[in-house]
C-alpha cells in the first residue's frame, strides 16, 4: 500500500497557485470537511445521547452538547442489564474460538492451494472460490435442522465448529499471501528432507504471521459483530453475545416508553461496544487496509 | 487448465510424483473439503427437498412438490411486495453506494493532508458493529426525537417521517447503506494508487485537463475494481438484513414498505415456522443472484479494461 506515502510535497508549487488551483483547493478541503461532520455525526450523537438524562432527550431543538453529562449511565447501561456476562459470551464462546479455528484452518488449506502442486487443484480452487458467492439463505433452513438434530441449539457449537473447515474467504486472503513467497525456501527445506507439513509448519507459516493476524483480525471483527447467527442459534439469555444484549435493550424501548433512560442507555451499550473497534482499527489500520486491498484488487 | 485435464486421468497414469503431490494436495485441503460437502453440498440438495415439502420442525417433512413456489408467484401477495422493496433497494442502493464511493476515493486520491484520517472516517462506519449503528440510525431518524428532525425543525422546516411514511422507508434504508459504503471506497482508493502515474504524466504533456484524465484514464484503468465493487454490492444488497430487520423490525415498518427479502424469510422460517416456504425463497434467491452475478460478469468484456494488466 502506498497510502502513506504523500504525492509530491504541494509546499514546492504553493507559491505558484492560480486562482483557480486555490478554488479548487477550498473546494476540495470542504467537501472532505462536509463529509468528515456527517460521517461522523451519527457516532458524536450516539455518545453524546449516551450522557444525557430524559429531558435532554425529548427536547427541540436536539442538545447537541449535554449539560450536565451523566456519566455513570455507561456503568448503569452496561452492569445493570447484564453485560458483562454478555461480553464473555461473545468474546470467550464465540469470536476467540472461531478465529483461532479460521486461523488454523484457512492457512492448512491455503497451503494445499497454493504450495503444494497437484493435478485438478486450480479447479478445485475455483469451486472454492465460488463458494463465497452462495447466499447464505440456502443453507440457512438445513443447517439448523441438522444442528438442531444434532442437539447444538443454545449453544455457540453452529457458530463455532464450522469455521474448523476453512472459509473461502480467508483461504482466498491466505492464498494470495502464500503466492509471494519465493519457492526457493521450501525447495532448501525439501533438500533437507523436511516433509511438506514440516515446510509448512517450520518454514512458510513463520513469514505468514503478518498475514495470519489479518485473517484473525477479520474474523474477530466478524464473530464480534455477528447478529443474524446469534439470533438464529441463541435463545437462551444467559447465552447472549453483545449483539442479542443490545437487541434486548432496544425492546424495552418500546416496552417503557420514553421512560428509564431507554435511549440513553441504548446508546451507553452501543458506544462501549463499537469503542474497541474503533481503538483496534486505529491501532491496525495499515493491517485492516492492507487486508481489504489484497483480497479486493489482486483477485 | 493443464492440471483440469489431468485431474480426468485414472490414478494408474498419473506419475508418482503427480500422485505423491495429490496426495498431500489433499490431505491439506482435507478440512475445506468435508467442509464444503458436509456444510454447503449437502444443505444445498437438501434444502431444494425442503423447498418441495410442508415442513414445520414439529411433525416429519410432507412432500408437496412445487406446491411453495406456486403458492409464492399466485397466492402471497406478500410475497410480490417483498420482491419489489428488495429489487428496489438494490437498483438504488448499489449504483449511488458506487458512485458515491468512487467519488470519494477520487477525491482521497487527490493531493490531500491527512488521506488516512479521511479514509478512516469513511471506512468505520462499515466495521463497527451493525447493530450499534442500526440503533443509532433508529433514533437519529426518529420523527419525534430523532437528531435529524429536530434539526430541520428549529431551522422552522417541516419534520420528515423517515421511518413511519411509506414512501421513505426505502429510501431511509438506502442512505444508511451509502453512509456504511466505505468497504468499496477503500477498495477503489487502493485501485487508484496503482494506476501508474506515468499515464497521468504523458496526458499532462499532451495537454489534457483534469476532466479529460479522469474520463480517459482513471475510469477505463478502474473498470476492474468496479466491476469487483459492482459484484460484492450487488450481492451484498440482495441479501441484506441487519439495517432493515433492526430498523423496521420483523414487519418491515409502515405497510411492509421495507421489508426486504431476508427478513421476510428469516420470519418464514423461524417466527412462521415455514421451513418449506423459507427453502424455497432461498432457492429462488439463489437464482436469482447467480443469474445476475453471471450477467454482470458477461457485460464486463464489453466495458472492463484489462489492458493494464495482462
Amino acid at each position: 500500500m502506498s497510502a502513506i506515502a504523500t504525492p509530491p510535497a504541494t509546499s514546492r508549487r504553493r507559491a505558484a497557485l492560480t486562482p483557480r488551483q486555490v478554488l479548487v483547493e477550498v473546494l476540495k478541503y470542504t467537501a472532505l470537511l462536509v463529509l468528515t461532520v456527517t460521517w461522523l455525526f451519527p457516532f458524536y450523537w450516539m455518545f453524546t445521547s449516551a450522557i444525557k438524562d430524559d429531558p435532554q432527550v425529548y427536547t427541540i431543538p436536539p442538545v447537541l452538547v449535554p449539560n450536565p453529562a451523566y456519566w455513570n449511565n455507561f456503568a448503569d447501561a452496561w452492569g445493570k442489564n447484564n453485560f458483562n456476562l454478555f461480553a464473555v459470551n461473545s468474546v470467550f464462546l464465540y469470536a476467540l474460538p472461531a478465529t483461532v479455528l479460521t486461523v488454523m484452518s484457512s492457512a492448512v488449506v491455503a497451503y494445499g492451494f497454493s504450495r503444494v502442486r497437484w493435478p485438478g487443484r486450480d479447479v478445485m480452487f475455483y469451486i472454492c472460490l465460488i463458494t463465497i458467492m452462495l447466499p447464505w439463505q440456502v443453507t440457512m433452513v438445513p443447517l439448523f435442522i441438522t444442528f438442531k438434530s444434532l442437539g447444538w441449539l443454545n449453544s455457540y457449537l453452529p457458530l463455532v465448529i464450522p469455521n474448523a473447515f476453512g472459509s473461502a474467504f480467508f483461504i482466498f486472503m491466505m492464498r494470495q499471501f502464500f503466492m509471494t513467497i519465493p519457492e526457493e525456501l521450501a525447495d532448501a527445506a525439501r533438500i533437507d528432507g523436511a516433509g511438506e507439513f514440516g515446510i509448512f509448519v517450520r518454514v512458510i507459516l513463520p513469514l505468514t504471521v503478518p498475514a495470519l493476524a489479518v485473517v484473525a483480525l477479520f474474523r474477530f471483527l466478524w464473530a464480534w459483530n455477528d447478529f443474524l447467527g446469534p439470533l438464529i442459534y441463541i435463545n437462551e439469555q444467559d447465552l447472549y453475545p453483545l449483539a442479542l444484549g443490545i437487541n434486548r435493550l432496544r425492546a424495552n424501548i418500546s416496552a417503557t416508553g420514553t421512560n428509564a433512560l431507554a435511549y440513553p442507555y441504548l446508546m451507553a451499550v452501543s458506544t462501549i461496544v463499537v469503542s474497541p473497534i474503533l481503538l483496534l482499527f486505529f491501532m491496525a489500520q495499515r493491517t485492516f487496509i492492507e487486508g481489504i486491498s489484497v483480497t479486493g484488487i489482486k483477485g | 487448465m493443464q492440471s483440469s485435464r489431468a485431474s480426468a486421468l485414472p490414478w494408474a497414469r498419473l506419475s508418482s510424483r503427480d500422485r505423491r503431490g495429490l496426495i498431500t494436495g489433499l490431505l491439506f485441503i482435507s478440512p475445506w473439503l468435508i467442509g464444503f460437502l458436509a456444510l454447503t453440498i449437502y444443505p444445498l440438495i437438501y434444502s431444494f427437498y425442503v423447498s418441495l415439502t410442508r415442513y414445520d420442525l414439529l411433525r416429519p417433512p410432507v412432500f408437496i412438490g412445487a406446491a411453495n413456489y406456486v403458492e409464492l408467484f399466485t397466492k402471497d401477495a406478500q410475497f410480490w411486495k417483498v420482491v419489489y422493496n428488495t429489487v428496489f433497494y438494490v437498483i438504488f442502493s448499489v449504483p449511488l453506494s458506487l458512485g458515491f464511493s468512487f467519488l470519494v476515493a477520487n477525491l482521497l486520491n487527490a493531493r490531500i493532508a491527512g488521506r488516512s484520517f479521511f479514509r478512516a472516517v469513511m471506512y468505520i462506519p462499515a466495521i463497527v458493529p451493525g447493530i450499534c449503528t442500526a440503533m443509532v440510525w433508529l433514533f437519529l431518524l426518529n420523527i419525534q426525537y430523532g437528531a435529524i428532525n429536530g434539526l430541520l425543525q428549529s431551522f422552522g422546516l417541516p419534520a420528515i417521517p423517515f421511518l413511519s411514511n411509506p414512501d421513505l422507508a426505502k429510501p431511509s434504508l438506502i442512505m444508511v447503506a451509502v453512509w456504511a459504503t466505505g468497504n468499496a471506497v477503500v477498495v477503489f482508493l487502493a485501485g487508484l494508487q496503482d494506476v501508474p502515474r506515468s499515464l497521468y504524466e504523458a496526458a499532462t504533456v499532451d495537454g489534457a485537463n483534469g476532466w479529460q484524465q479522469f474520463r480517459n484514464i482513471t475510469i477505463p484503468m478502474s473498470t476492474p475494481v468496479i466491476l469487483y465493487n459492482l459484484v460484492i454490492g450487488f450481492i451484498g444488497a440482495f441479501q441484506e438484513f441487519t439495517s432493515a430487520y433492526l430498523i423496521f423490525g420483523v414487519s418491515g415498518g409502515p405497510l411492509n414498505s421495507a421489508l426486504l427479502y431476508s427478513p421476510f424469510l428469516y420470519q418464514n422460517a423461524f417466527q412462521y415456522l415455514r421451513m418449506g416456504k423459507a427453502s424455497a425463497l432461498a432457492w429462488l434467491l439463489f437464482i436469482v443472484v447467480v443469474i445476475g452475478t453471471m450477467m454482470l460478469f458477461r457485460s464486463s468484456a464489453r466495458w472492463v479494461y484489462y489492458g493494464g494488466e495482462k
